[in-house]
């Protein structure tokens, strides 16, 4: 894992200024690296055969590591055998690094299958100019370029000198058909796997430096408040404490030579906070505030018809989410290493570009000052999206003068996190006399994660809605918009972001409609996209044949309509976010009137699937996550604080509670779209819907074990 | 600060830290056995895990004087001579997503195999109970212990 030099940097940089992603075409006979093919930014090829392709996304638990490579490792014609990948830090020759917003594969199909197939063309050239025969004489397989005619074959290891003189084909054919695929849609060996499995996998908490010291932040826990003083006398007598001071507003950092010695030393720490305005701030007021903003005037996000215009019956509900945190595994973490002209960071981010230059900024360096290396993540579900953890690691790198590593608690990582907004949901809607609607609204009230964070939300929308909160039926008249509201709580991107609040209120709606109607939940939603249409939401369309496909797929597997066993209920519901279709189907009982989830079946279609194995991981392991939201997890604040602090209060599933997940995808050879986060919004709906099917109670408000 | 022997797999190790000082912490930042991970601190999630005589204990909530003279593995020792059937079970059924907690499930899946060598899926849903993963690899980790056994492997 070695990042790239800064040789590379410069000469690829120029390149990128150009716009041309994948024609970074490095100079032969650099000094050192002579004996290495490395026609772009992805991919370096040496005499050895051993095939790198640098990862510029980062691993936490998702996959890219091996569904990336995968992209290239296809076009390329390589042996998946000798492929092994370079992580890539904040760098300036891949574009924008982030990994997020189920992103990683949907960006990158097109730039690693050129790179791939870039490197193919020019080798393929190498052996034909070896042999002097014509290019349509010579193939690519399996890592080799075969001249059939002769029975002769060179290794691109063989060719990769020789290779690495051409110019690189800035528009080389890729496989047009599926049917070609070697790699692609097959179940490759995750390639993280082994290292997880005997303690040898490095992440953030685990990176080590010679000096290295340890840190924890005593943080304000009132929202916004500030250190008014301190008083470090215990702590300096706790043994290998090496520095106590205050690192800015809001946080005093405890240094020592290990980790435990920092952690008590924080212990007893004495902290005078000047609490600040929020100090009376608790959940009661804010939902209050959300429900008072639902009168106001609404920023559109879709509209069709005149939904304000009709009348007939009407039918009205309230919905309520609460804040949520990401708590990843791993607890937040980052090494840094400030040396007055430079910082390097060692972190598991998801934002390695915006690590590079918060540091630079906080730390008055230019961008380039500061090296940034990418760990593995302990998950990150959107937490490490964030990078307050880089910024505060490099401030007490310079107080204390010392490579250190600032390591969260899990109570810090509960407490100072940034959270899943809370909402409020207004939903109406107008039935014919058959009980279809000729009219629906949904009035969502919500925090802006991105107006948060100061970045200008045109026509007062946050722009992830656009990602977000599509509307995916047909309705002849609708209306969907946003109220902003000011918070003072921190928010954040967390798995699947706005749209799990949008799909438990609209399809926990829509179950009302049916029941209103007095139709099966299924059959109503099917007649809802009967029609082939598409319906365009910002830049995205949706099409209601696949949203058929996935209702259809799922209520076939999950045996929609046959009879269940005596108490067990079944509800269903459907999404579309980042790209993808999902449906999913959930079969309960009720035990002390609190559902038991028996079965999930989960249907994505995500088009063109990279490795059946690991999107099985991500709809299971997504369902898994979402069924801990949607039964108990909740965030609340009380005069100023956050009220949660461990697994305890803030608990996710544990395996005696986990259900037995099914996960299909409909086969598709359309453009790969988000994996990662659809699987999580329909699951709180369709739980909440099977538990209206078994009680006629409707969950209006997460979590449903408050 | 008093000095502790310990046996961490298999080889004697000296260590002087304060008393308290969890046995995690010892691993992981005087022995620089970081494969045993750091998720609540409070006993609650089982990254921590790893065995103190054949036990699986919760190294985080373990003061170091607890443990003095007595035997540790970690997930570094499980499979120091080749992976263990247990090892090769999750790999073959490429159980990790994340792959934190998965150093504390293996260790905790282990010592259940020692116990119990063919555990109904029931008995490895309890035990595994107080291993979170956040990723959501159960039903992963159950086939894997599912496999574990079936192979006649000990873990």
């Amino acid at each position: 894992m070695s990042p790239l030099s800064r040789r590379e940097f410069l000469v690829a940089g120029a390149a990128a200024g150009t716009g041309l992603v994948i024609g970074f075409y490095l100079p032969r006979g650099r000094s050192g690296e002579t004996q290495i093919f490395a026609p772009n930014a992805y991919l370096k090829i040496t005499p050895d055969g051993r095939i790198t392709v640098v990862v510029a996304r980062s691993e936490m638990g998702q996959g890219v590591r091996t569904s990336l490579p995968m992209i290239l490792a296809e076009e390329l014609e390589a042996d998946w055998k000798q492929i092994t990948i370079e992580q890539a830090g904040a760098s300036t020759l891949y574009g924008d690094q982030t990994t997020g917003g189920s992103a990683s594969v949907r960006t990158t199909w097109d730039p690693m299958r050129k790179a791939g197939a870039a490197a193919r063309e020019m080798l393929i050239t190498a052996a034909a100019l070896e042999w002097g025969v014509g290019r349509d004489a010579c193939k690519a397989e399996n890592s080799a370029v075969l001249h059939s005619a002769s029975n002769r074959r060179l290794t691109y290891g063989e060719l990769a000198i020789k290779a690495s003189a051409f110019p690189m084909p800035s528009d080389p054919p890729l496989k047009k058909d599926a049917k070609e695929y070697k790699i692609v849609g097959k179940r490759m060996a995750r390639i993280d796997v082994p290292g997880k499995v005997d303690g040898r996998a490095v992440y953030g908490i685990d990176f080590q430096l010679p000096e290295l010291k340890y840190a924890l932040l005593s943080r304000c826990p009132v929202i916004g408040g500030k250190v008014a003083s301190f008083d470090d006398k215990e702590t300096r007598q706790i043994a290998g404490v090496k520095y106590v001071g205050k690192i800015s507003d809001s946080a005093v950092a405890v240094v020592a030579d290990s980790v435990w010695g920092a952690m008590e030393g924080r212990r007893v720490l004495n902290v005078t906070w000047d609490e600040g305005p929020n100090r009376n701030l608790n959940s009661a007021a804010i939902f209050e505030s959300l429900r008072n903003s639902a009168s106001g005037k609404g920023a559109v996000l879709y509209s069709t018809g005149e939904a304000s215009k009709l009348s007939g019956r009407r039918i009205e509900a309230a919905y309520q989410l609460p804040f949520m945190a990401h708590a990843p595994m791993e607890p937040g973490n980052c090494v840094a290493d400030f040396r007055g002209s430079s910082c390097e960071i060692w972190a598991p981010t998801q934002v390695p570009q915006d690590v590079r230059d918060s540091v630079a900024s906080a730390m008055g360096l230019d961008p380039d000052q500061v090296k940034v290396n990418v760990t593995l993540l302990g998950g990150g579900f959107g937490r490490r999206l964030e990078h307050d953890y880089a910024v505060e690691a490099a401030l007490v790198s310079k107080a204390a003068s010392t490579p250190v590593k600032v390591i969260w608690t899990r109570e810090d990582d509960m407490r100072f996190s940034t959270y899943r907004p809370a909402s409020y949901h207004h939903l109406s809607a107008v039935l014919d006399g058959s009980g279809w609607p000729v009219t629906f609204a949904h009035r969502l009230v919500s925090g802006s994660i991105n107006g948060q964070k100061g970045t200008s939300q045109p026509d007062g929308i946050d722009v992830d809605l656009r990602d977000e909160a599509a509307l995916v039926y047909s309705f002849p008249n609708a209306l969907v918009d946003y109220v902003m509201v000011e918070t003072p709580v921190p928010l954040g991107w967390m798995r699947s972001v706005y749209a799990l609040q949008m799909a438990f209120a609209s399809e926990s709606f829509i179950d009302e409609l049916a029941a209103a109607a007095r139709k099966d939940p299924l059959d109503y939603r099917l007649h809802l996209l009967a029609k082939d249409e598409d319906i365009k939401f910002f830049d995205a369309t949706w099409r209601t044949s696949r949203m058929r496909g996935v209702l259809q797929m799922a209520a076939e597997k999950a045996d929609w309509g046959k009879p269940l066993p005596t108490g067990h209920s079944r509800g269903i519901a459907c999404f579309g976010c980042f790209g993808s279709y999902m449906a999913e189907v959930v079969e309960i009982s009720m035990e002390e009137e609190k559902p038991r989830v028996h079965r999930v079946v989960g249907v994505i279609d995500c088009g063109q699937v990279i490795n059946p194995s690991i999107l099985e991981q991500q709809i299971k392991g997504g369902i898994i996550f979402a069924l801990a939201n949607a039964l108990r997890a909740q965030i609340t604040i009380e005069k100023g604080r956050v009220v949660q602090g461990n697994f305890d209060d803030y608990a996710p599933l544990r395996m005696n509670e986990a259900p037995e997940i099914e996960a299909y995808f409909v086969e598709s050879s359309e453009a790969p779209t988000g994996a990662g986060e659809p699987p999580v919004p329909p699951l709180a709906p369709a739980l909440c819907n099977a538990v209206y099917a078994a009680t006629k109670k409707r969950i209006r408000s997460l979590p449903i074990l408050s | 600060m008093p000095e502790i022997t310990l046996r961490v797999n298999g080889a004697e190790r000296k260590v002087s830290v304060l008393a308290q000082t969890p046995l995690l912490w010892v691993l992981r930042d005087t022995l620089q056995l970081a494969g045993t991970k750091f998720g609540c601190g409070a006993g609650l999630c089982g990254a921590c895990t790893v065995h103190v005589e054949g036990n699986a204990v919760r190294s985080c909530s373990t003061p170091i004087s607890q443990v003095a003279g007595k035997s540790i593995t970690t997930i570094e020792g499980l499979g120091a001579n080749g992976l263990t059937a247990l090892q090769q079970a999750w790999i073959a059924e490429e159980v990790p997503q994340c792959g934190y907690c998965q150093a504390g499930q293996i260790m905790a899946a282990s010592a259940l195999l020692v116990k119990n060598s063919q555990p109904s899926d029931d008995q490895i849903r309890q035990a595994m109970s107080g291993n979170i993963c956040r990723c959501g690899t159960y039903d992963r980790i159950l086939r894997a212990i599912r496999r574990a056994a079936g192979s006649g492997g000990k873990g």
